[in-house]
């Protein structure tokens, strides 16, 4: 079943209802570039805090470390500038491009829906609803997993790295952080929590677009791959 | 009219010599150009020098201890000559009524134009009682007497963050001296104790140019707090090649590799040790085996232990570390996750069986 706003807007496009452009190319390509990122990000991040076992010989035979860091580099300034470029799309693309950014947290109905979808994944309703974007309470979760811990990943990153760079933009920009949240080694703290909450939420974000696809009848991970939302029934 | 820097330097019997090799020495340890040189001796020779006023609070006078062993002998002989004419109630000649009558009277004399050098803090508790001082409340003292100075120096940990009196639970309320003097330059140099040669080396840039140095955003002076141990570490090379200490005494500890996994500080810590190094360039902790234990960082006694790489976030009550809450996290979210998919799947089959019965039921 649509959910009522859902079923204006199929209604207005006519004959497309059972099968609707969603996701269009640019979010697709972010969507599947920042799953690897954002994995790269994790295991080369979780190695710098507790690194491999020790290498013997000389120490210029090796650059493990070196090499750690410079993925989790590389991949951080991917992630932030896909973040910046994503942010870029919410206002170029379509309305479902915008969706992770503001929720409409305002609008009761919104709220009510999110209910409705707590009470589906608590068992309590047997009758799924589909959504032509995210549903309500997937969106909730985006919201603070995603969106606002992506900014506050790359806030106490950048953070962090600024501490390396000298009196550079780099730190004009970032080199306030670490103070704030009492100092380098506390930043270091909140930033892995960081990354094992995201890195939870992930896995959650996998589990819960399988199971919608199966149960609600609709697609999801294929709609994320073609932009194509396939009602089925 | 006061004496001069030179002066002062003269009649205690320092050749001109000596005099230029020291301002030389000071160029180049303040990390200035050759062309500075004539600048400090010019200004040493001309200036009447600026009285430094050293107070004591809640402290342990490890700062003073450092200070006194500053490596080169020059440094120190004229520094300590210069103190010790004003105000320092460790070292000073004087006592009682007639040390403190010393203070009312550079009060007097220079007013506006003298430095207040504070090490340790004061306890703002129980009306200041923690910390006596003539009879009174040190935090009354400190106050009164940065009233006029010029600028204010916070030696160590204590005067610039709290250290260990401010440690978690704080009893007495130990204050750092930025968060009790608002209305002064002040220059904080941390440091458990700060190294010798850093704080000659700020009093003589403050006495030399009349300013205090560049400070980044925690009022540290960027020439000596501008980069982490770890940035000019010996060891980093080890780092650099995941060659680490994994316990104490194995064979990467004899071999002198990085120390990053016993618990080591220098990354998270700013300082000069691992280019300055302590008493004269003998050594530093690192050399010596041990990590950093990262003692001129804000709060270092409540961040942890100084053996762990991932440490305690304090917010959540318990010494947890950020893998202990993450992990957590992550197993109870897959715990959650496979729970979840079991009753999911328990359902569908349920109702398949029970949209069974019913077809069953009206073909029946």
């Amino acid at each position: 079943m649509l959910s009522q706003n859902d079923v204006q807007e199929a209604k207005a496009r006519g004959n497309l209802a059972y099968s609707l452009y969603i996701y269009e190319a640019p979010l697709r390509l972010w969507h599947w570039a920042n799953s690897i990122i954002m994995l790269a990000l994790a295991i080369s991040g979780y190695l710098i805090g507790s690194p491999p076992p020790t290498l013997t010989g000389e120490a210029a035979d090796h650059y493990v470390m070196g090499n750690i860091r410079f993925i989790h580099f590389v991949a951080s300034y991917l992630f932030a500038i896909g973040l910046v470029a994503r942010v870029y799309w919410a206002f170029a693309g379509n309305i479902y491009a915008r969706q992770i950014f503001l929720p409409p947290v305002f609008n009761k109905e919104w709220w009510k829906e999110v209910l409705f979808e707590l009470r589906w994944y608590l068992f309590l309703e047997h009758t799924p609803k589909k959504y032509l974007g995210h549903n309500p309470m997937a969106l909730l979760m985006m919201f603070f997993f995603f969106t606002i811990l992506a900014f506050g990943m790359l806030l106490t990153g950048f953070g962090l790295y600024a501490e390396g760079a000298d009196d550079g933009w780099m730190n004009a920009l970032f080199g306030w952080v670490a103070p704030l949240l009492g100092g380098s080694q506390q930043t270091h703290g909140w930033h892995r929590l960081g990354m094992w909450i995201m890195m939870s939420f992930a896995v959650l974000h996998v589990y819960a677009a399988i199971r919608e696809e199966v149960l609600s009848k609709h697609s999801l991970i294929s709609t994320m791959i073609s932009g194509w939302r396939m009602f089925k029934e | 009219m006061s004496e001069t820097f030179y002066e002062v330097l003269r009649r205690q019997g320092i050749t001109r010599r000596s005099f230029l090799k020291f301002c030389s020495l000071t160029a180049a340890s303040l990390g200035l150009s050759a062309a500075a040189m004539p600048k400090i001796a010019q200004a040493l020779e001309t200036r009447p020098r600026t009285p430094v006023l050293w107070l004591h609070g809640l402290e342990c006078t490890c700062c003073s201890e450092s200070f006194i062993r500053s490596a080169h002998p020059l440094t120190r002989d004229v520094v300590l000559s210069m103190l010790s004419l004003d105000y320092d109630d460790t070292l000073m000649a004087a006592a009682g009524h007639q040390a403190e009558a010393i203070i009312e009277m550079v009060k007097e004399k220079y007013r506006g134009n003298y430095i207040v050098a504070v090490e340790g803090n004061p306890p703002l508790n129980e009306g200041g009682m923690f910390c006596i001082q003539g009879g009174r409340p040190f935090v009354e003292k400190l106050k009164e007497t940065c009233a006029d100075a010029k600028a204010v120096i916070a030696w160590g940990s204590c005067a610039s963050y709290g250290c260990v009196q401010a440690a978690r639970p704080n009893p007495t309320r130990a204050t750092p001296i930025r968060k009790v003097i608002a209305d002064k330059p002040i220059v904080c140099v941390p440091g458990c104790p700060p190294i010798a040669e850093v704080m000659t080396g700020v009093v003589t840039y403050m006495l030399t140019f009349d300013r205090i140095p560049a400070l980044d955003r925690q009022g540290r002076p960027k020439m000596f707090y501008g980069q982490r141990i770890h940035d000019k570490c010996y060891r980093r090379g080890h780092f650099d090649a995941g060659q680490f200490v994994e316990a104490w005494d194995d064979e990467s500890a004899k071999k002198g590799f990085c120390l990053y996994k016993m618990g080591c500080k220098g990354p998270t810590t700013y300082n000069a040790c691992s280019s300055m190094r302590w008493n004269g360039g003998v050594s530093w902790p690192v050399q010596s085996g041990h990590g950093c234990l990262g003692c001129s960082e804000d709060g270092f006694w409540d961040k942890g232990s100084f053996y762990d790489r991932v440490t305690g976030i304090h917010q959540f009550g318990i010494e947890a570390n950020a893998d202990v809450i993450g992990g957590a996290i992550a197993i109870g979210t897959g715990a959650a996750i496979a729970a979840h998919a079991a009753v999911t799947a328990l359902d569908s089959l349920r109702r398949r069986a029970g949209n069974k019965d019913a077809r069953e039921g009206i073909e029946a």
